[in-house]
């Protein structure tokens, strides 16, 4: 509709002509501290806690599987397809349903568990936040439709913070449709500031650090 | 100044409850930003926001060419941008992007972008229903209101009110417990994302280098927008682009602290395009609508564009001692605050309210925490002259006009101020009388200086004038 329109009334207004390759923008700013892996899961747990997250740390898939299988407790639960889910046995829990790849199931399925289970891309160690990447084996709906959110996080999966995750991934749009930087449980403060949580997204969130 | 904008002033003032309710709100988000960019937590937070004041001074400074490679970046994933002038053209692209998949429900995240252009109501004009998803935009359209802050949408209504409204239009048994009620909205809601035919959500910026659309929000109803119903369109204004995705490493430390305090807010979605390949699930058709609506004209303007650069975090807001008195709703526009002060002029023409860039006191509060180091207080001085200049053409303000003329002539001329300093302190009443300006004859009480005298008096002088003390020292 108003493309040519628009693009030219910028121009005009910035005294630019089409084509003109602008002077290279402010260098990125991007810091990394230093920081060794338990500081960084330490740090993550904390931050998790400090909103109201449910953490634990286990040694080893088994025990991640120990840990998610006293949580489900056999209630209806939808698990990503995250090969290390299934390395952890988690799949094959009771209750569990997972390997799901058309969207309808997996709505369905989504809409009426009452908890999901993911395995995060990454985690960020100073804001306590984990991060979804969207593909064949993460949906984005697990993380968004039950009443309750587990995240398995290898250990080796926690950055630092932001920066990192930048340094790492500087194109998130060359891999997924959707990324998504999940930091506590769904909340609101919309009704005279009191906080409740749980409004649209799991109001419950456990992070399991493996590793 | 109109006088809508006075009444709806006064209304607030007399609002005791109100006042409260702004007062409370405003004052905990001033807490909480406060304690996040406190050196001991964040040390270059002043960094940051020389970095975030560079980033959008350089790409509002080269818009076209970062518009032009968003759109390719867009294209490229498989969506589409769409541009549109103004509030109809918006309107009429949805109408027939549904019209032609047969949609009728809407759900909407929030986006003060939509709420420019009346798009729910344009949309329903046309009976598509099209419902806001959080919470507290929820609550309004409900109510029929606009936003009372530009992060604190409800701020002004208090849980009795809420109670009300479900009550009235949900048919729900009056609840006054807030996580009740927040649980009923959720429920209705929850109904309305499984069987909604589009998703619309604004954007908080629109990333070049990806033709990404990042979504910053606490309750994951912009999560659900994007992700379930089988097409997403994103309603953004021209200026929420940043060069790259990594400047987000910059701009996402100081936007949730500003707003709220948090340091992240609990979901950023960064979404470039409908479902790839084998991905599971997210919608089939993206679209992004970049949005003039007086935009460019604004840029136009060399020293007043960096009113674009706002990241709409509501800072200025909280901390704006006009704002926490006269509250959002006395704004004649959607945008209130030091921030609505400097865009409304600029997007809707100085006259559409003259009065706004005077409700200021130009304290500077908002500069200084301004996260984008937007200089408000002057961009609020360069309209003051604009106004004037129109009220010049049109042929108003001659008699202030004179006054200061005449003011001007007398300050360049020192024997002749201090012989009239001298004579105005001896016709002056004695300090007791403190309100003696007021009561001055009739014959003085012109319109115009009754409407200035009745929110200012002057003191009384003092006995011996400043000149005569430093004579005598
Ligand atoms: S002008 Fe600055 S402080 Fe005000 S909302 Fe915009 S970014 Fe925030």
């Amino acid at each position: 509709m108003s493309r040519e329109n628009i693009l030219h009334k910028v121009r005009t207004a910035l005294g630019r002509s089409a084509g003109q390759a602008p002077a290279p923008p402010p260098a990125a700013r991007l810091r990394l501290p230093e920081m060794d892996a338990d500081a960084r899961v330490n740090s993550l747990m904390a931050k998790v806690a400090a909103l109201a997250g449910k953490t634990r740390r286990v040694d080893s898939p088994q025990a991640a599987r120990d840990y998610v299988a006293a949580l489900l407790d056999g209630r209806r639960t939808v698990a990503s397809n995250a090969p290390f889910l299934a390395e952890c046995g988690i799949t094959a829990l009771a209750g569990v349903r997972s390997g799901i790849s058309a969207r309808e199931d997996l709505r369905q399925a989504c809409a009426s568990a009452d908890l999901g289970v993911t395995c995060a891309d990454y985690a960020l160690a100073d804001t306590g936040t984990l991060v979804m990447l969207s593909s064949r084996e993460e949906a984005r709906l697990i993380s968004l439709l039950p009443p309750v959110h587990v995240a398995v996080v290898p250990q080796a999966r926690i950055l630092t913070g932001l920066d990192e995750l930048f340094t790492l991934l500087p194109r998130p749009a060359e891999q997924t449709s959707s990324m998504v930087l999940i930091t506590g449980p769904s909340r609101t403060a919309d009704i005279e500031q009191i906080l409740v949580r749980g409004v649209h997204g799991p109001g419950e969130i456990h992070v399991v650090v493996v590793g | 100044m109109s006088v809508v904008f006075d009444e709806k002033i006064h209304q607030t003032l007399d609002d005791s409850k109100l006042q409260l309710a702004i007062y409370t709100a405003t004052g905990r988000l001033m807490e909480k930003r406060r304690e996040a960019v406190a050196a001991g937590i964040l040390p270059d937070y002043q960094e940051l926001r020389t970095q975030a004041n560079d980033l959008k001074k350089h790409t509002i400074e080269n818009l076209d060419y970062y518009l032009e490679q968003f759109e390719a970046n867009v294209t490229a994933h498989g969506g589409k941008v769409v541009y549109c002038k103004d509030a109809t053209e918006v309107a009429d692209f949805v109408l027939s992007l549904a019209r032609e998949r047969g949609a009728g429900l809407i759900v909407k995240s929030k986006s003060m972008t939509t709420e420019e252009v009346d798009l729910n109501e344009r949309l329903e004009h046309h009976h598509l229903e099209s419902v806001e998803t959080d919470l507290g935009e929820y609550i309004l359209q409900l109510a029929h209101e606009r936003p009372y802050h530009i992060v604190a949408p409800a701020l002004h209504k208090t849980r009795y009110q809420v109670a009300d409204l479900f009550t009235e239009k949900l048919g729900v048994p009056n609840e006054t417990v807030i996580e009740k009620q927040t649980m009923i909205a959720r429920g209705v809601l929850r109904q309305k994302f499984l069987a909604a035919d589009i998703g619309i959500s604004g954007a908080n910026f629109l990333v070049a280098d990806s033709g990404a659309v990042v979504l910053v929000e606490n309750e994951g109803n912009a999560r659900l927008t994007t992700s379930a119903p089988k097409i997403h369109v994103a309603v953004a204004g021209l200026e929420k682009m940043i060069p790259r995705a990594q400047d987000l490493a910059v701009f996402l430390k100081l936007l949730g602290r500003s707003a709220t305090g948090q340091e992240l807010t609990v979901y950023t979605s960064f979404l470039s395009g409908p479902r790839r390949g084998e991905e599971i699930d997210g919608p089939d058709e993206f679209y992004v609508v970049l949005l003039d609506n007086g935009r460019t004209r604004l840029l136009a303007d060399r020293d007043k564009r960096q009113s674009l650069y706002c990241i709409r975090c509501g800072a200025c807001l909280n901390h704006c001692p006009v704002y926490r008195k006269i509250g959002g709703h006395s704004f004649p526009w959607v945008y209130s605050g030091p921030i609505g002060a400097i865009i409304t002029p600029q997007f809707l023409g100085v006259t559409h309210e003259p009065g706004l860039p005077f409700a200021s006191s130009l304290c500077g509060a908002c500069a200084e925490v301004c996260p984008v180091k937007i200089d408000i207080p002057q961009v609020l001085l360069d309209l003051r002259s604009e106004v004037k200049k129109t009220e010049a053409r049109e042929g108003h303000g001659k008699l202030e006009r004179l006054a200061f003329r005449i003011w001007a002539w007398i300050m360049r001329h020192p024997g002749i101020y201090e012989m009239l300093g001298a004579m105005a302190a001896s016709v002056a009443p004695p300090a007791e009388n403190a309100g003696w300006l007021r009561d001055v004859p009739a014959a003085f009480n012109l319109p115009p200086v009754r409407a200035w005298l009745s929110q200012r008096d002057l003191p009384p002088p003092p006995a011996r004038s400043f000149r005569q003390m430093w004579r005598r020292r």
